[in-house]
């Protein structure tokens, strides 16, 4: 397949016009690139990552797998009800654990723990009938709870399950905000039940194992409504309902892992790769003319639009569903395959001038060049590319990332290296 | 320049720095950091730059806490601290008893990581290295399948695997001492290193390697020795270059390429430039070291 420079020619210009149209900075006129976007990982854009155990001891074997959907399925909903931007919710099985790895970028690491880390356990505990069965250990009792209904309290069979749906609204006298409770049907018959057989009591209102009010029962509530207002404040209140409303996660989490980065330290570290990368390109060029002359400019041209594609490739990932994630080590795997690209040009380069030291015209040179030079470019390129395929498969988050952005860098930089260079230097030496 | 001849000197070289690296590994070992052992990473920020009266209180406030401290290190606004696993919550508790005294404390980064991950992290950093080496020698024993006799492709492999575990050790060995002396800490991004090291490495041996076989096929192998050393001249100007243009660039990311990547930096460069001499002068005068020791 011999295609004719020309037509490559005529490809390459227009594949540089094209990214540059990509990496063009979207203001105003071209607005199909506007949506394209570096899609940055949390070490640069801030954010929050946990991983959870689900602690599984009480599920069959055969209910983990859908346990472990159901607790992605209520993290997804917790987090979208809080409007987290691209978050990232996967579970993973190793070694008989079963884990879920969140990430939430712009989230800090405080407010993730509201969004997942509250459990939102809701119960009803009444004053129990003197005479009835007490629990074992006082442990067991919500904080307060002892206080509050005195030590036989009893946990009532109405929970976080018999939610309908709940909303924040605000107090008509005091104008703090509520939790507004609406109970299933089901629901709205134990709580009448309750509340009837608790007239003048007090009945306590736990979250997560601790009293969070304990109104006193002045009638029997039928209708299935209820409101809890314990000194919310709007946030609270709404990450409350919100949780409510997601429900309960159906196994507890064990947190294994938890990274939480700050935007600004992330965009810090950002500007500086990228200045010390765009050093490093300006380095290689000269490096590249001194050494080689002309030859040297033709690389270095290959070399720019080698960074312009692999940012384009970048970019436009962004809008598929293999989005490449850019850490700060993944940006280093891409600055040092700046200074990789080039290999194959300097293998080439040295070829040629040794056919011309062995007197061949410069057109045979040229071409000897680049063919003898070929069996140690792709070997070397290949041994490269089963590191990052090893890397890849074993790697986590900001490994992965490196080792991806490393992998693209040398596919392309062989193309740049060898098709860019080889089609312009055909075309000037015509 | 006959650098076969001169074989013994340049193994006793690399020899000179790989040995008190490996004594380092076993005196000292390498300075692991929380990924690898679990724990919790913190960094906090101040206005000014950092003096003692900051890493003091906080040192009282995590031992009043009962979290064991591994380590506090400062670096102009910065504070870095390793500590034993730490939760949420013990976290808050200590940023707010901090910025009681310490009213511009900001939390930049918190990190735990459970003993468990941490395992599994040690674990698949061992079966990385160990399964990219071993892909690595059969491509190049595939690849050099066709190379002339008296020598055969299986030694081409196994003298790259050679010089591969030589920049390893020296790269692990460095770090080991700095590890001692500087608490510079190994973590994931470091196996990263260390597997881009073993691609590079080999990749250079290539270069080498690939112009021996070309060389058999021309001249035949009636002298082993003298084509293997013609090779090495013929390809160590481009050997030098290939390397120099990826050393400017890490050393433009070291001098301005931010904190966090620093130590994975050096490990690159001392393992770039390590690769760079193993294909040079262990890898190919290994080979011809075998062919001697073949022939005898």
């Amino acid at each position: 397949m011999k295609k004719s420079p020309r037509t490559l020619l005529w490809s390459i210009i227009l594949l540089t016009i094209a990214v540059i149209a990509i990496n063009l900075p979207s203001k105003g006129q071209l607005s199909f690139t506007k949506s394209l976007s570096f899609k940055q990982g949390l070490d640069i854009a801030g954010g929050t990552s946990l991983t959870f155990k689900a602690d599984m001891k009480e599920v069959s074997s055969d209910q983990k797998e859908k346990a472990l959907d159901g607790v992605r399925a209520v993290i997804e909903r917790r987090i979208n009800f809080f409007g987290v931007s691209e978050p990232i919710v996967q579970t993973a099985v190793s070694n008989d654990d079963y884990r879920v790895i969140v990430e939430l970028p712009g989230v800090n690491i405080n407010q993730a723990k509201n969004i997942i880390g509250t459990t939102a356990q809701l119960s009803f505990w009444e004053a129990g009938a003197t005479g009835s069965a007490k629990i074992a250990s006082p442990s067991a009792y919500p904080l307060g709870a002892i206080e509050i209904l005195g030590p036989d309290a009893k946990k009532t069979n109405l929970s976080g399950r018999d939610l309908q749906e709940t909303s924040v609204g605000f107090d008509a006298n005091t104008g703090k905000p509520q939790v507004q409770l609406k109970f299933t049907g089901d629901g709205a018959r134990k709580f009448a039940d309750i509340t009837k057989r608790n007239l003048d009591k007090v009945l306590a209102i736990v979250l997560d194992d601790q009293v969070i009010e304990a109104p006193r029962v002045n009638q029997a509530i039928l209708t299935g409504d209820a409101v809890i207002s314990g000194g919310f404040t709007n946030e609270s209140a709404s990450i409350l309902s919100t949780s409510l409303n997601a429900g309960a996660l159906p196994v507890p989490l064990i947190p294994l892992q938890q990274h939480g980065v700050d935007a600004t330290l992330g965009q810090e570290s950002l500007l500086k790769s990228l200045f010390a990368g765009g050093l490093g390109i300006i380095i290689i060029v000269i490096f590249m003319t001194v050494l080689y002359g002309k030859l040297g400019i033709v690389a270095s041209a290959a070399l720019i639009l080698y960074t312009l594609s692999v940012l384009s490739i970048f970019k436009l990932s962004s809008i598929t569903p293999y989005a490449i994630t850019l850490t700060l080590s993944g940006i280093a795997g891409f600055i040092l395959s700046i200074g990789m690209a080039v290999d194959a040009n300097i293998l080439i380069f040295e070829r040629i001038k040794e056919e011309r030291r062995a007197g061949r015209s410069w057109h045979e040179s040229l071409e000897l060049g680049f063919s003898r030079a070929w069996t140690s470019i792709r070997d070397s390129n290949i041994s490269s590319l089963i590191t990052c395929f090893v890397l890849y498969q074993f790697g986590t988050g900001s490994v992965k990332g490196f080792a991806l952005t490393l992998a693209i860098g040398v596919l392309i930089s062989m193309f740049s290296a060898i098709v860019v260079t080889r089609t312009l230097l055909r075309v000037i030496y015509k | 320049m006959n650098i076969i001849e001169r074989k013994n000197w340049y193994f006793g070289l690399s020899l000179l720095i790989i040995i008190p690296g490996i004594i380092a590994i076993f005196l000292w070992g390498l300075n692991l950091s929380i990924d690898f052992t679990g724990g919790s990473r913190l960094t906090l920020s101040f206005n000014n730059a950092v003096g003692n009266n900051q890493v003091q209180a906080v040192d009282e406030i995590l031992k009043t806490e009962k979290i064991k401290v591994a380590s506090i290190e400062r670096s102009n606004k910065l504070i870095f601290i390793r500590t034993s696993p730490m939760d949420q919550n013990q976290n808050s508790k200590f940023i707010n008893i901090l910025s009681k005294e310490f009213k511009d404390v900001k939390e930049h980064e918190f990190e735990t990581i459970g003993p468990v991950i941490g395992q599994e992290t040690t674990w698949n950093a061992l079966k990385a290295v160990g399964i990219a080496s071993i892909l690595i020698i059969l491509y190049i024993t595939w690849s050099f399948r066709q190379v002339p006799k008296p020598t055969s492709s299986f030694r081409f492999g196994v003298c790259a695997i050679i010089a591969l575990i030589h920049d390893v050790l020296v790269v692990l060995g460095v770090f080991a001492i700095l590890g001692h002396f500087f608490g510079v800490e190994v973590d994931s991004l470091f196996v990263t290193a260390i597997l881009t090291i073993i691609g590079f490495s080999v990749h250079d041996t290539i270069v080498v390697f690939d112009r021996i076989r070309e060389n058999l096929r021309k001249t035949g192998s009636s002298n082993f020795a003298k084509t293997v050393n013609e090779s090495i001249i013929q390809t160590i100007g481009r050997s030098l270059n290939t390397s120099l243009t990826v050393v400017l660039v890490l050393v433009a990311l070291l001098l301005f390429g931010g904190e966090s990547i620093r130590w994975f930096v050096v490990a690159l460069l001392i393992g770039i430039i390590s690769g760079t001499y193993s294909s040079i002068f262990n890898a190919s005068p290994l080979l011809v070291l075998w062919h001697e020791l073949r022939s005898k």
